[in-house]
């Protein structure tokens, strides 16, 4: 299959400072990848530079022609100037109808929104909104970076589960960026490991065991699939979907 | 329309009142939805940059014994994409601004004193002069104004988005940068032809007041677009009558009723 997205040998600079360097990744149609990293560890700066918010210093992004992006970013913050309505919002940049917007928002959970005012919505509230606005844009890929932020852990785990069923009812593809480790990692396909590079690469269970991962993020691993462990884990026996590179696997690091 | 229409419209647009009505009627079809912009962007200060450089391009007309209209755009043009593209190499905005905004004022009026007609009527370019609207100034500005209301309304969706969010935007294919770019042109626009009417130094004020008023009940950005043009037509209206009644500056007297009508509207906000 052909990747939605692909990054080669890619490096992106603020100012001075390289913030990623080398990052190799391709995201195929229909799976789960979650990218994981300490804070500072280029995590949203690779999604920008996917979408194309971050020109590359080095190597280059390609994405599929006429590619959809359904993009939930990390906070959306609306000017208290700016008027706007749920419904209106929906319709932003691509005009829905009404029942499409209405169907948009019982699918993410929070039906009958419409004529609340964007900016006075909860949280949970607003994250499922621009949950629902992405999933208007019909994409094949939804980008997801921290979406979880500012929710607790029931409404984090229930947006998770809103997402695998998503992918599993529309088939597009999903691109997540977290911190929140303990609740995210089973539900990939994929996870990769990234600190300004890619540390490890692999299922959620080879990540976990990866000494890389450990150097990173300690060795307590023992929560890590305890909030949201299901069925899923059993679906992809045999890694189909990792694309490990032996190179990275055993390659020494001095993160520790 | 029937020759006998056409006497009385030919008739009507002789008297000077009816003129800067319509004038200022005419501008706040650009100002209603531009002024929106101004507000949700945060770009109050980036209008009064852009009007003040109006003065420069009004003292370099008359050097270069150009169109007045011509020489703001220029120069108005000139230095909206000069603020865009400093901004955007790391230079704090305000501080930009406030440089260049100044600058231009300060040479604008140093230009204007080597010129001894212009030197009289100063505060015509300052404060506007909406009585002495010409025919032609109306066309110029209908024209001028249609074209910024045009302009907003063709790049709606995607200037609305790129406001909202501009990484939103982005992953929506649109260009920020180009829609930035259209708002840009338009401010130009509406400095240039509005100068005649209400000055350089109150451009802003046209933009902005409106525009925060209709937001006080607006639920939706179109509704705070439209109220705006409202806001604004009243005010030209209401600071016209004002101006006659009580023989105060009419430039001015506009932009006071908009004042007044910001704080009714304060009593009446209703927000969520």
């Amino acid at each position: 299959m052909t990747p939605l997205i692909r990054a080669e040998n890619l490096a992106v600079e603020y100012g001075e400072t390289r913030v990623l360097a080398g990052v190799d990744l391709a995201l195929e149609p229909g799976e789960i990848v979650t990218i994981v990293g300490p804070n500072g560890s280029g995590k949203s700066t690779l999604v920008r530079a996917l979408i194309g918010l971050e020109t590359p210093a080095e190597g280059r992004v390609i994405r599929a022609p006429g590619l959809r992006i359904g993009y939930v970013p990390q906070k959306l913050h609306i000017d208290a100037s700016l008027p706007i309505t749920v419904r209106r919002f929906l319709s932003l940049p691509r005009r829905v109808s009404d029942a499409e917007a209405a169907e948009a928002l019982a699918h993410t959970g929070v039906p009958g929104l419409e004529t609340r005012q964007l900016a006075r919505l909860s949280g949970g509230q607003f994250q499922r909104v621009l949950l629902a606005r992405a999933l208007l844009m019909r994409p094949q890929i939804l980008i997801l970076d921290e979406a979880t932020q500012g929710l607790d852990q029931p409404g984090t785990a229930a947006f998770y589960r809103l997402i695998e069923d998503l992918r599993t009812e529309t088939g597009c593809a999903v691109l997540m960026v977290s911190h929140d480790l303990h609740v995210v990692m089973s539900a990939s396909d994929r996870v990769i490991c990234l600190n300004g590079h890619v540390c490890c690469e692999g299922t959620p269970k080879v990540v976990s065991e990866a000494p890389e991962y450990r150097a990173l993020f300690g060795l307590g691993t023992g929560g890590a699939f305890a909030l949201y462990r299901h069925e899923h884990d059993h679906e992809h026996e045999g890694g189909a979907a990792c694309t490990h590179d032996p190179a990275h696997e055993h390659h020494h690091h001095d993160h520790a | 329309m029937t020759p006998h229409m056409s006497t009385i419209t030919m008739t009507m647009l002789d008297d000077f009142l009816i003129r800067a009505a319509l004038a200022g009627l005419g501008l706040t079809l650009a100002t209603g939805p531009l002024g929106s912009f101004v507000v949700w962007r945060r770009m109050a200060y980036f209008g009064d940059a852009t009007a003040h450089a109006a003065i420069f391009g009004v003292a370099l007309s008359f050097a270069f014994g150009i169109s007045v209209y011509v020489g703001t755009l220029t120069v108005a043009l000139g230095m909206a994409l000069t603020v865009a593209g400093l901004s955007g190499r790391g230079h704090a905005m305000d501080t930009v601004l406030g440089v260049l905004a100044h600058s231009a004022l300060a040479f604008g009026l140093v230009a204007a004193s080597f010129q001894s007609g212009l030197r009289v009527d100063l505060s015509a370019w300052l404060f506007g002069d909406i009585l002495a609207v010409s025919r032609t100034d109306l066309a110029i500005v209908w024209g001028g104004a249609a074209l910024v209301a045009a302009l907003l309304a063709w790049r709606w969706q995607g200037l609305l988005t790129a406001t909202l969010n501009e990484e939103l935007a982005r992953a929506s294919g649109l260009n920020p940068r180009a829609e930035r770019l259209a708002l840009t042109v338009a401010l130009a626009l509406t400095v240039a032809v509005s100068i005649k009417i209400v000055g350089a130094l109150l451009i802003a004020a046209l933009l902005i007041i409106p525009a925060a008023t209709a937001r006080q009940i607006a639920r939706n950005p179109e509704a705070m677009a439209l109220g705006a043009t409202a806001v604004g037509a009243a005010s030209v209206l209401a600071g016209l009558y004002g101006s006659l009644q009580l023989d105060t500056p009419a430039g001015p007297s506009i932009v006071a009723a908009a004042a007044v009508l910001f704080t009714l509207s304060l009593m009446v906000r209703r927000r969520g």
